[in-house]
């Protein structure tokens, strides 16, 4: 049985044909959004972050139909003209990207941290990454890179 | 040390941006599931619900007629030659015992059938209707009922080959005896003997085994793969399919993690088949339960240390007795349990009496394989336990003793030799060790003197300080092969062309470094390709620590090669002798100060005079294998209400000679050392009374999240190794080793139990001081 649901995909509207029962991961992927991951397909390990609605929410665990409507971002829509996300940036310049494979994951669950908190402090970091499984670097870098941001977000708004 | 000894690098010993970050952050599709084939088929696997049992009949038919399947493949229509999945240089040192489907299962998740159909909805329907009537077996679900006598065999097939001793079970034994082991203790005032024993473990890379092959326009197999080692699948995918080599080729594109468990051809023969039967492409990929349950794992196993020293600390006797379980399969079998004491003996080569027995036994049980750290994870548990019971023997402080007795510059050990892959090892001295420095840092940083032996009680908790010393390799020496490819263009730019393959280790990048420096370019100017069997020059593939060493070495030479064709050539533009010309920053100068550019040179090269392709092809092969060092050191907090253990501050301190890109190594090391932990504290795979594997998820086998782990501090203390490329030698695996014994010292620091088992779970620690109360 196939449904026809709307899905606003990094800011571009689509009307997109979905199977009874498929997840909101592989319709994303079907689509082309190929920085969401399949590392479970349990909710465990986070590589399939993206944002519903502003949310980070991992979407093995979300059914396509109940994203109808709704706002979902992905690591493919964060670089705008040409210019990366500072998260993304900071990546690249910390050296936080081992295997890249969960990479997208965290920077969608990282995004959504300081879109509720933009001043945290590591402890928040670690447990906002509490979803996100990584297995190549211990975390060290990756909490640097947010942290970073969070502290370049804070000058681009004081200035 | 001596500055003077280490050049000056302009992008060596630099933390460049990796080659393929910015693709990664920005989610391009990189890996091998993010190219969709069109028209391919999935396939999906039926696996043995049986720990050891015999295929009497498999029924198909109903499978066969589901709208949607294209092709099963059973022990009924597929090649029977053995082989073995692990990815070793040729001829592998695991024997030959396994099939691509055999009449016999071994362990329950043992390939039974594989389905190939249009969606992998139809193809998982279809596994459903396969009907397997099985004859069970008796199973042997420990190493005890392995070695007993009447033990079921599990290899009793007549056409394996490379086994010890398959009426026993045995797969592997490792036998050295370095002076008078008895008489060594003889002479010691103090002995220590202990048994540890480890768990099953999984790799867990976060992207699982995954494999694409299609036919190329030409009719040949091009197998896309999540592989450690595209040129030992190419060649065990030939072998296995009786398909000639040149018409296979394995591509290795971005692959999400492997630590081991891609070392191992898992996918790529069932693909290749498929694909070669139906003409179609085909995907297969592993569940995360398979990964598990299905894939490898690092062998359980029990090791014996017996310690013998004078009064003055310094060790006369080691004796380490190993019984590694390899499960149904004997992948990785004789090396691993070898790594136990290869990579732990030469540590502490002041002990002139030396023993080593090891042993490898097939089990009904989950398969070992490759994994980071490659047995001295096992070894390091009982050695470094065991040291620290010495210590507090000769009531010297832990971190004195290792000071007594760790190997030095200068030094050897007999066991370097004694103690090879397969065959015996090389004998090397030691050129580089800054141990003694990692050892002060580390404990300065930890705040040894003031912590250890002070417990420090916070409510019921109590907090301790551990520590321990390893050493590893880097590469197999006079085994592991590497070659490097370098052509110039008209701009000055090169392509590098490796067989080196980078699993998210940032090898792409370190290689590139290499190339860089020697050329005097900016990376940005290296084109870095890899891994690609049709394309690239060979290379054994990433596994032993080997890449930087070995595969750098190459990249080195060829990069020499290269830079002399350009001075050669710059010589007849600038009328200058080639060996008074010097290149760097893009550039090719004489001592006149003239100079052309990198791009001059390369047009002249390519359109005017004398025209020539400038480029090289060079190999390298390690005379030897460097150890790097590691200080480890932890302070962790025990609840003595609830067992649990929490890991307050962990510092790493390395020698890994120079390290090319430091924060890819720091990266290496605080991964390491959080795997390490996740052992350590929290991973076993639990397997039941019928050998069954119950808790094949993330949810139910526990690896470390961030909140769970500390800031990890790694270290890298300044070191040059002579035959390293720029100084360097290996970082990948050495971090991996020295949790567990790191953390089981640091517990007995805090609340005074010895733990023997890993993982150090609330239940194992509550037990333990229980026990003490007990005694007490």
């Amino acid at each position: 049985m196939k449904q026809t649901i709307a899905l606003t995909i990094n800011g571009t509207r689509r009307s997109i044909e979905t199977e009874l029962g498929e997840t909101l991961l592989e319709v994303l992927r079907r689509n082309g959004m190929k920085s969401v991951k399949l590392g479970c397909d349990t909710g465990d390990c986070g590589a399939c972050a993206v944002l519903l609605d502003g949310s980070a929410v991992n979407a093995c665990m979300v059914l396509a139909v109940a994203a109808d409507g709704k706002d979902v971002d992905t690591v493919e829509g964060l670089e705008h003209d040409g210019r990366l996300h500072p998260m993304q940036q900071a990546m690249i310049d910390v050296g936080a990207v081992q295997c890249g494979f969960c990479t997208p994951g965290i920077l969608m669950s990282g995004i959504d941290l300081l879109s509720r908190n933009p001043d945290p402090t590591e402890d928040e970091v670690r447990e906002a990454l509490a979803g996100n499984l990584c297995r190549c670097t211990g975390y060290v870098k990756q909490v640097d890179v947010i942290l970073a941001t969070a502290r370049l977000q804070a000058g681009e708004t004081d200035a | 040390m001596p500055d003077q000894t280490v050049p000056h690098f302009k992008v060596v010993g630099h933390s460049e941006p990796k080659v393929d970050a910015y693709a990664l952050v920005t989610g391009k599709p990189v890996f091998v599931e993010d190219v969709d084939v069109d028209g391919s088929l999935h396939i999906a696997f039926l696996t043995s619900p049986h720990a050891h049992a015999q295929i009497i009949e498999i029924d198909t038919s109903r499978a066969e007629v589901l709208p949607g399947v294209a092709l099963i493949l059973t022990h009924e229509n597929t090649p029977t030659r053995r082989y073995t999945t692990a990815g070793q240089g040729y001829p592998e040192p695991s024997p030959y015992d396994a099939r691509m489907f055999d009449n016999t299962v071994r362990f329950v998740g043992d390939r039974v059938a594989a389905v190939a159909a249009e969606t992998l909805e139809i193809a998982h329907a279809a596994v459903r209707l396969i009907d397997v009537q099985y004859e069970t077996l008796p199973a042997v679900l420990s190493i005890d009922a392995a070695l007993a006598v009447d033990a079921p065999v599990i290899h009793d097939e007549d056409d394996a080959t490379g086994i010890h001793e398959a009426a026993r079970n045995t797969v592997s034994v490792v036998k050295v005896d370095v002076g008078d082991i008895e008489a060594g203790f003889a002479r010691s005032a103090a002995v220590v003997e202990i048994v540890c024993e480890t768990q099953y473990a999984q790799h867990a890379p976060i992207e699982p085994h995954v494999v694409q092959g299609y036919l190329d326009n030409d009719g040949r197999l091009v197998l896309v793969s999540s592989t450690q080692v595209p040129f030992h699948a190419r060649r065990i995918v030939s072998r296995v399919l009786d398909l000639p080599l040149y018409k296979v080729r394995v591509i290795k594109p971005r692959i999400g993690g492997g630590f081991g468990v891609k070392q191992e051809i898992l996918l790529e023969d069932v693909v290749g088949l498929v694909t070669m039967r139906t003409g179609r492409p085909s995907l297969a990929v592993l569940s995360r339960p398979e990964e598990f349950f299905a894939s490898r794992t690092r062998h359980p196993m029990r090791v014996r240390v017996k310690l013998g020293a004078g009064n003055d600390g310094v060790l006369r006797a080691v004796d380490m007795e190993v019984i590694s379980n390899t499960g149904a399969y004997g992948s990785h079998a004789l090396t691993v349990m070898s790594n136990v004491g290869s990579k732990t003996l030469p540590l502490y080569n002041k002990a002139s009496d030396v023993r080593f027995d090891g042993k490898t036994v097939y089990t009904n049980m989950p398969v070992g394989g490759a994994y980071r750290g490659y047995g001295a994870t096992q070894g390091y548990f009982a050695l470094e336990t065991a040291m620290d019971e010495l210590a507090e023997d000769l009531a010297m402080d832990p971190v004195e003793l290792r000071r007594r007795n760790h190997i030095r510059v200068g030094e050897t050990s007999p066991i370097f030799e004694a103690i090879g892959e397969g065959k015996a090892g090389v004998e090397q001295m030691v050129k580089s060790c800054e141990l003694e420095q990692c050892i002060d840092i580390g404990a300065e940083r930890i705040g040894w003197d003031a912590k250890h032996g002070a417990r420090r009680r916070d409510g019921s908790w109590v907090h301790g300080v551990g520590m321990s010393v390893h050493m590893q390799g880097s590469g197999i020496a006079d085994v592991d092969m590497a070659a490097a490819t370098i052509k110039m263009n008209d701009d000055g730019s090169f392509n590098l062309l490796i067989g080196a393959t980078d699993l998210g280790t940032g090898s792409d990048t370190i290689l590139g470094q290499i190339a860089a420096e020697v050329l005097g370019v900016p990376l940005a100017k290296i084109i870095v390709y890899s891994s690609d069997t049709d394309v690239t020059p060979f290379d054994t593939g990433a596994y032993a620590s080997s890449t930087t060493y070995v595969s750098g070495n190459a990249v080195r030479i060829v990069a020499e090669q290269v830079r002399d064709q350009i001075l050669e050539v710059a010589s007849f533009m600038l009328d200058e002798e080639a060996a008074r010309l010097r290149i760097g920053s893009e550039r090719v100068a004489s001592p006149m100060g003239e100079s052309v550019t990198l791009e001059d040179v390369g047009l002249r090269a390519l359109y005017a005079t004398d025209q020539v392709q400038i480029g090289a092809t060079a190999s390298y092969v390690g005379a030897e294998s460097p150890p790097p060092f590691l200080a480890s050191f932890a302070e962790v907090a025990v609840d003595t209400e609830t067992g649990q253990v929490k890991i307050i501050d962990y510092v790493a301190a390395a020698d890994c000679g120079v390290p090319i890109n430091p924060a890819a190594a720091e990266g290496q090391l605080e991964g390491a050392v959080a795997n390490g932990i996740g052992y350590a504290l929290t991973e076993e795979m639990l397997i039941s009374d019928h050998g069954r594997v119950r808790n094949p998820t993330f949810f139910d086998y526990k690896i470390p999240a961030a909140p769970d782990l500390p800031r990890i501090r790694a270290i890298l203390i300044d070191s040059y190794e002579p035959t390293g490329p720029m100084g360097a030698k290996s970082i990948a695996e050495i971090g991996i080793n020295a949790p567990i014994p790191t953390i089981a010292n640091a517990i007995y620091d805090a609340v005074g139990v010895r733990l023997r088992t890993t993982p150090f779970t609330p239940e194992r620690v509550l037990d333990a001081l229980e026990g003490i109360q007990q005694n007490g």
